[in-house]
């Protein structure tokens, strides 16, 4: 697989460790002279210098050969245009973009750049798994596909308390993958018993967030 | 009709004066208070102070119902995401981007999006003014 980065700070510098240390071709476009000297003494010919949001510098990094376009700039406006530039102009069938500011990503799922990584989110998905202030939280969502992994403590006098995980009537369109008990993960089966302090886990369409939570959580 | 104009660099603020000058209502934003200076006290339209990357401050420019929009910021790439916000998301019927990169301006041009490249404008002008003189001296020789 060959692999065009975008930006070589530490995320766009450790992703071309990563893809080489499986074997795959990758180059890395950068714009700061001094950032690209490191880069060079790393990754010697696969580092090149340029604005990645230039036709031509993508062009000479071989875009239209790239399998995939990772645009990891510390610049949303450039992310998305890089992902646009590659995916309408030189063809490339997978796109990653990085999102800076969480408050940005409302611009690349307008403009068709997915799937997007943003820190941030990430970061606050963590937490609040860790620390969970709400009953549902969002551990992942796959934004192309459409689909969301969501996190639900089962509250006590709420349906789910007590109940057969197979006698709950689970919207369609959504589905229990998972119990946790006492951080223990378990593969959901339709005979496990729920309890209040269980946390169950659960692939979902969107809009099904609050009849889940009826049933979980009780309001 | 009604505009907003976001940078008020030398382009944006002159075009916001002339539309005011043909009767026309403003609202302008930049990131910088000083460049929101250039238009002075007397302009009647609202001035906002902030990225017009940030929907917010978009919004504080009434966004929504603005019958054109113009993205003539400093910066090419946020000229190109903000004016396809502008004509995806809010739906305004006239929107305008300025872009100095001649190859980007073609691209989001072949898309679909208006695009103003100065620099192709001048490039065309100052290669016709070589073409015209090369043409008068091969007439003269």
């Amino acid at each position: 697989m060959y692999a065009v980065i975008v930006g070589g700070g530490k995320a766009g510098a450790n992703v071309a460790r990563a893809l080489l240390r499986l074997g795959h071709e990758v180059t890395i476009v950068e714009s700061r002279t001094s950032r690209l000297a490191t880069l060079e003494a790393e990754f010697e010919h696969m580092a090149r210098y340029g604005d990645g949001t230039e036709l031509f510098v993508l062009e000479a990094a071989g875009m239209a050969r790239a399998d995939v376009c990772i645009a990891v700039t510390g610049d949303d406006e450039d992310n998305i245009i890089i992902g646009q530039v590659s995916k309408e102009h030189f063809g490339v069938q997978n796109i990653v973009a990085r999102v800076n500011d969480p408050r940005n990503q409302e611009h690349f799922d307008l403009l068709g750049i997915a799937p997007t990584v943003c820190a941030t989110e990430s970061i606050l998905a963590l937490i609040e798994h860790e620390v969970p202030q709400h009953s549902l939280v969002h551990l992942f969502s796959l934004r192309r596909e459409n689909l969301d992994i969501l996190e639900i403590g089962v509250v006590e006098g709420s349906r789910a308390d007590g109940a057969r995980l197979g006698d709950l009537a689970i919207p369609k369109g959504s589905l229990v993958i998972s119990v946790l008990r006492n951080r223990v993960g378990r593969v959901a089966h339709p005979d496990r018993e729920l309890a209040a302090g269980d946390q169950i886990v659960a692939i979902a369409e969107p809009g099904h967030e609050s009849d889940l939570m009826e049933i979980f959580a009780g309001d | 009709m009604f505009v907003v104009v976001v940078g008020c660099g030398r382009v944006g603020a002159s075009i916001a004066q002339s539309l005011i000058e043909d009767g026309h209502d403003v609202n302008v934003i930049d990131q910088n208070l000083e460049a929101l200076g250039r238009l002075g006290h007397e302009f009647p339209g609202n001035l906002i102070q902030g990225p017009a990357l940030e929907t917010t401050v978009l919004e504080r420019a009434e966004i929504e119902r603005a019958d054109a929009f113009v993205a003539a910021t400093n910066g090419d790439n946020t000229n190109i995401v903000i004016a396809q916000v502008a004509r995806d998301r809010y739906q305004i019927p006239c929107v305008i981007a300025r872009v100095l990169d001649p190859s980007r301006a073609k691209f989001y041009s072949q898309q679909g999006l208006t695009c103003i490249c100065p620099t192709r404008t001048a490039i065309d002008m100052m290669e016709g003014a070589l073409r015209a003189f090369a043409a008068e001296m091969t007439e003269d020789a």
